[in-house]
């Protein structure tokens, strides 16, 4: 066999596997897509945001205590989580070079690693046991925590992003390095820092596994930030593991809701970044 | 705007000693050049990387409401010179500095670094505006500083402007971003940004070297109607600019000042054989 026959077999080879491949990965998120359009998006109505569930059996039932709930506890996961990264990233990306920061570092990409149940059951030794109940608050101290890695490394690559000439040039002009970070480098940075945030909360939003020991689940809405609330995922999880037809049509319903909105945070968060993300190198 | 020649300087009394004379000592019979006032002065100056020694005792002087120029191949240490004289090294972390930087008489080591910036201001190789408008670039300075009152900042932005030769161009797009500005005015308006925290030195890193000869002309006639109320020091890798635009010239090598004068001295008789070789293109 010539060498160029053999090249030109291992070629076509590896195309055919690299497509192959790739093929695959899309495939599969194509087909999550259309089977929750055609499943989830056949049984939306109105009802399902405005109505609360109703027992088996019944009809015209909704979701809108978890779809409350679920807003709830990524506001609070926000409040928790997103500070505590930012300010880790800041850190990092501008004060770090230390053996500290090669530590807090190594630890945020553990933290990372963290399955996602072993932070519920965090949550649930640390809030819910001392408090006696599940709560809303558990749960978004739950989601915050699985927050914060991703936080800290996306606030960092950001910051770090922001090129040297701009530092200098605030520096020169008098600016402390405090005031360079607060007044050049962070604004500088916002349109990415704001998309890696929205990234997070897209990603803890589908979360299940962490809001089961913590926010629990609740059939009727949830005033206040104490008792257990329903959450989208959570629900997604009961109906669909339950008995009936119609939980399942409806389980369909939120699963489609929630890759809706996921998708339509990342869609607005890269939109984002394109057009901030500009500053010269 | 019409371009003068470079001003004739006297020059110091005792360049005539050739050759054998050791850059030290140029410095030191620079103290004495006629009629001028020393704005900041080195001596002894050494500075280190780490381990590498970029500068050798540079002792020099640079003198008021004039413009010096630092002139020599890639690497010679200029443009680290430069940077030591508003401290500006010190981010970099293994960076050692010793010897002695007076301005007015005052060692820079002692001034609170924020302040010695902003008597002593920069402006970089590439144009480095910051992403916001461009009223908020120039405002940036005396807003961090609080020097100018809310209501008298509109007015200070365009003086600033006006000092740099930009408002013409600019003052019907102040809210527009500063990208939105070509290199040559991203440039002055770096230049007007650091002349709005009313600096006593500028310092000028290269300003030209990204720049097309029009925008490089501008920022040249910008120089000689600055120096007026400002003491320019500037760091070129262009003979012909040094020649145009400065009063007197430094001429560096491997991180020693080999000579220091009067620019006609420099360009016409220059005391040491490495400045005669490097002005008439024999090496770097």
């Amino acid at each position: 066999m010539t060498l160029s026959l053999r090249r030109k077999i291992m070629n076509g080879l590896m195309l055919t596997l690299t497509g192959l491949s790739t093929f695959l990965a899309v495939g599969v998120l194509l087909f999550i897509l259309g089977y929750l359009f055609v499943y989830g998006g056949k049984s939306l109505d109105w009802n399902f945001f405005t109505k609360l569930p109703v027992p088996v059996g019944e009809t015209g039932g909704g979701m809108a205590n978890a779809l409350l709930g679920s807003a709830k506890l990524l506001l609070l996961a926000t409040i928790t989580g997103v500070p505590i990264g930012f300010l880790g990233g800041v850190y990092l990306a501008e004060f770090g070079g230390s053996t500290l920061s090669f530590i807090v570092r190594y630890t945020t990409d553990l933290l990372n690693g963290v399955p996602s149940i072993v932070i519920g059951v965090f949550a649930y030794t640390v809030i819910v046991i001392p408090q006696g109940h599940f709560s809303t608050l558990a749960g978004g101290i739950a989601l915050g925590v699985m927050m914060i890695p991703i936080a800290i490394r996306s606030s960092e690559e950001f910051l770090r992003a922001v090129p040297l000439s701009l530092r200098e040039g605030a520096m020169a002009l008098g600016a402390s390095k405090a005031k360079t970070i607060l007044t050049v480098v962070i604004p500088a940075a916002k349109g990415g820092l704001i998309t890696g945030i929205m990234l997070n909360l897209a990603r803890v939003a589908g979360e299940t596994a962490p809001l089961i020991f913590t926010s629990f689940g609740n059939q009727f809405w949830s005033p206040g930030w104490e008792q257990p609330t329903a959450a989208l995922p959570v629900m997604i999880y009961l109906y669909a593991i339950s008995p009936y037809e119609d939980w399942h049509t409806q389980a369909w319903s939120a699963g489609f809701v929630l890759l809706m909105l996921v998708l339509a945070v990342n869609i607005i968060a890269r939109a984002i970044l394109s057009k901030k993300g500009h500053v010269p190198r | 705007m019409s371009r003068m020649p470079a001003p004739i300087q006297p020059s110091a009394p005792d360049v005539t000693m050739k050759s054998q004379t050791s850059p030290m000592q140029i410095a030191e019979a620079q103290k004495t050049a006629a009629g001028e006032q020393s704005k900041l002065s080195t001596t002894n100056l050494n500075f280190y990387y780490g381990a590498f020694q970029a500068l050798h005792g540079i002792s020099m002087q640079v003198y008021e409401k004039r413009v010096t120029a630092f002139i020599g191949p890639s690497g010679c240490g200029k443009s680290t010179f430069l940077r030591t004289l508003n401290r500006m090294n010190e981010t970099i972390r293994t960076s050692r500095v010793d010897g002695e930087i007076l301005l007015d008489g005052q060692d820079i080591f002692k001034i609170e670094v924020s302040e010695l910036r902003r008597r002593v201001g920069m402006v970089f190789q590439r144009p480095n505006p910051f992403p916001k408008s461009i009223f908020d670039n120039i405002a940036y300075g005396p807003r961090i500083n609080g020097s100018i009152s809310r209501s008298g900042m509109k007015e200070h932005v365009e003086q600033s402007l006006r000092r740099a030769a930009l408002w013409d161009e600019v003052k019907d797009k102040l809210n527009a971003s500063a990208y939105s500005l070509s290199g040559g005015q991203q440039q002055r308006l770096c230049i007007a940004r650091a002349l709005a925290v009313n600096p006593e030195v500028l310092l000028l890193d290269e300003p030209c070297s990204a720049l097309d000869p029009i925008a490089t002309a501008k920022i040249e006639d910008l120089i000689f109607q600055l120096k007026d109320s400002c003491t320019i020091v500037i760091v070129t890798h262009n003979m012909q600019q040094a020649a145009r635009v400065a009063d007197y010239t430094g001429f560096f090598l491997l991180g020693k000042l080999i000579e220091f004068d009067s620019t006609t001295v420099i360009f016409k008789n220059p005391a040491r054989k490495e400045t005669e070789d490097y002005i008439t293109g024999r090496f770097g």
